[in-house]
């Protein structure tokens, strides 16, 4: 194949990141949110992976030492995307470890892992520290207002 | 005795493995005063190690030290290059890390559970060690994994905020998030980098480039780019993608918002110098690429909403949080002049607003200290309970307005010096003043609360915070003086670096 459609792990890699960065977005649940990185940063390892490749290219292993047979003179795929992204899926398994460890203190503490909720509790406590913090004593009228409330 | 451990000539890769090493080590500290002063021994002897390596750098004739890891050639393996700029952002970094740990004995113990204390500086001292790695290091793939590390044990620090506040832990999760993204955009980009020119050093990058033809209109290049501007804007807070940062400085434990807001962003912005100028180099960034044009009007709007923003805060650690953004838009716009005074101007403010807003975060983490929360309302009349806290955070914000004699007014005169130059760039210098009147009236906000009104409650009863927490914060706030009465040294400095990024002479 040749033209735009031969080389289609690239149309994957940009799908998968699509796909990724829509979820990253777009789904409330955390959980998911969490998943739809790594599906994010696995586009990106595909992309690597791609660029490795040469046309007509091997593993690069050195055949001779293996099975003391004629040596292979190549060509070979070039070793160094697979060795950086060998990092890369550490880290993107560390960034998924913290985001669950994170998910989890946040169902313990909130009791929710849905994100709009979270924002809303968050907002409150946002407006509630806004109003404590004021210098002007409109947060005491706030309190005799209320106090009024409850005492009428 | 240095010479007995071959320190000298390995002072660029120790700068990294002694936070690395030590970090981990930390763990097995104890549960007592075991692991603070653990960290503060390595952050110590990384800071000295930085010295030394400024005192190398000034020496050497070509400008810079090169150390090649495990001696493979560069085209192979890892070089670790330290100029002018790595080794004053280094200086800054190690320094700043050193004092902030030295404040973080007494308000860790307040703010964070006994037994969780060796986890805490054991993730404290790796987080140095990431940031200290992405400013030494030449080679572009090394920089993402040294900035994961950064970055990782930066989301564990803004989350153990969670016994003061829950919304460390959603703060935490979003910058996360952010980050993350931000980080695949910045690898992405160096994948695109790397499919052009087969190298991953920046130095062979920058000359690979510059060979090719008609660059311009070299699709992967341009695409490299733009992903790399999007993931650097995100990881240094540039505005409008710095929406992750309020809420985690806001809830960070207050130690980890000084050392945080004094050198992560910092290090961010150091990592776009070197790809706007050293890989991709002023030509094509800043003249082909209308780079100039975006930054300026992103750091400008930053610089004029966050402003405002800040103004309307009541919790003081918000407050900073937004300053910040506008400050970082400040050296953002200083850069993105492209010429001498507009980037010694924003080298130069890396420091000073490292040193002045450190200091000012450690003041705030100090009435946390004593409050357990820092609202102008609580605030009200420290003035003479706290002298010296709130003198600091004063003395501070007198350097984010740019009062003449403070470091801020250093490096809003190369700022606005650099606006003046550059063609049709004027508007940037009337944003830096109009930026310095909202610095004065959040500024004001608080000396109002403080020094005009009567305290009540708990606040008519508080003492001066401990002296290991205000000699720290005044050591930041005595540099940011220092440097505004003396500005030789950082002027100096940062004016090499400038011609140096430029491409003058080194």
């Amino acid at each position: 194949m040749t033209g735009a459609l031969g080389i289609y792990n690239y149309w994957i890699y940009v799908l998968l990141m699509m796909i990724g960065l829509y979820g990253v977005i777009a789904k409330p649940n955390l959980i998911k949110q969490a998943i739809a990185l790594g599906l994010f940063q696995t586009g990106i390892f595909l992309y690597y992976i791609s660029m490795a490749v040469i046309d007509g290219g091997t593993a690069p292993v050195w055949t001779t030492i293996l099975d003391g047979a004629q040596k292979y003179e190549g060509p070979y795929d070039n070793p160094l995307p697979h060795v950086l992204i060998l990092t890369a899926i550490v880290v993107s398994v560390s960034v998924l470890a913290v985001a669950l460890a994170l998910i989890i203190n946040i169902k313990r503490t909130y009791g929710t892992i849905e994100y709009d909720e979270l924002e809303a509790m968050d907002q409150a406590d946002k407006r509630a520290d806004y109003q404590r913090g004021q210098v002007v004593d409109a947060a005491d009228d706030v309190e005799h207002r209320l106090e009024g409330h409850h005492h009428a | 005795m240095l010479d007995a451990f071959e320190v000298v000539p390995n002072l660029p890769v120790l700068v990294v493995t002694t936070p690395l090493i030590g970090g981990i080590l930390t763990i097995a500290m104890g549960r007592g005063k075991g692991p603070w002063a653990w960290a503060t021994l390595i952050t110590g002897l990384v800071f000295y190690f930085t010295v030394l390596l400024m005192q190398q750098v000034l020496a050497a004739k070509t400008g810079y030290i090169s150390y090649e890891l495990g001696n493979w050639p560069r085209q192979w393996g890892i070089e670790y290059r330290v100029d002018a700029l790595n080794a004053f952002i280094l200086l800054t970094v190690a320094g700043v890390s050193f004092v902030t740990t030295l404040y973080a004995q007494k308000s860790v113990e307040k703010e964070i559970p006994q037994d969780r204390h060796n986890f805490f500086y054991a993730v404290w001292v790796l987080a140095v060690c990431g940031l200290l790695g992405i400013t030494v290091t030449g080679d572009a793939f090394n920089v993402y994994v040294l900035l994961e590390i950064s970055s990782l044990t930066v989301y564990a620090l803004i989350a153990m905020g969670k016994d003061m506040n829950r919304q460390a832990l959603t703060a935490s999760l979003r910058y996360l998030i952010l980050g993350s993204v931000g980080a695949s955009f910045i690898l992405l980009g160096i994948g695109y980098l790397m499919m052009v020119t087969g190298t991953l050093n920046m130095e062979d990058m920058h000359d690979r480039l510059a060979a090719l033809p008609d660059i311009v209109h070299h699709r992967t290049v341009l695409v490299a780019f733009a992903f790399l501007l999007v993931g650097l804007g995100m990881k240094m807070a540039l505005f409008p993608l710095h929406m992750w940062l309020p809420k985690a400085y806001t809830y960070a434990p207050s130690a980890v918002s000084a050392l945080l807001s004094a050198t992560a962003t910092k290090v961010g912005i150091y990592m776009a110098f070197r790809f706007l100028f050293t890989i991709f180099g002023v030509g094509f960034s800043f003249v082909a690429m209308p780079a100039s044009v975006v930054l300026s009007v992103a750091a400008c709007a930053g610089i004029l909403v966050t402003g405002v923003t800040a103004v309307r805060q009541t919790n003081l650690k918000r407050m900073l949080a937004y300053s910040s953004v506008g400050q970082l838009g400040y050296i953002v716009a200083g850069f993105a002049l492209a010429n001498v005074h507009g980037v010694a101007g924003s080298v130069i403010h890396i420091f000073n607003h490292a040193v002045m807003k450190g200091g000012m975060f450690m003041a705030a983490g100090a009435i946390m200290y004593r409050l357990g929360r820092c609202d102008l309302r609580a605030i009200r009349g420290l003035g003479k309970r706290m002298p010296l806290t709130m003198a600091a955070f004063v003395a501070g914000g007198l350097g984010l307005v740019g009062f003449p004699l403070t470091a801020g007014f250093i490096s809003k005169w190369y700022l606005v010096q650099g606006a003046l130059e550059a063609p049709h760039m004027w508007p940037v210098a009337a944003v830096v003043l109009v930026g310095s009147l909202l610095a004065v009236a959040y500024t004001w906000r608080v000396v109002e609360a403080a020094y005009f009104q009567e305290p009540e409650g708990e606040s008519a009863l508080v003492t001066e915070a401990p002296l290991s927490m205000v000699a720290p914060m005044w050591i930041l706030i005595g540099a940011s003086v220092y440097f505004g009465v003396s500005a030789t040294f950082t002027g100096e400095i940062s004016m090499r670096a400038a011609k140096s990024l430029l491409g003058g002479a080194p």
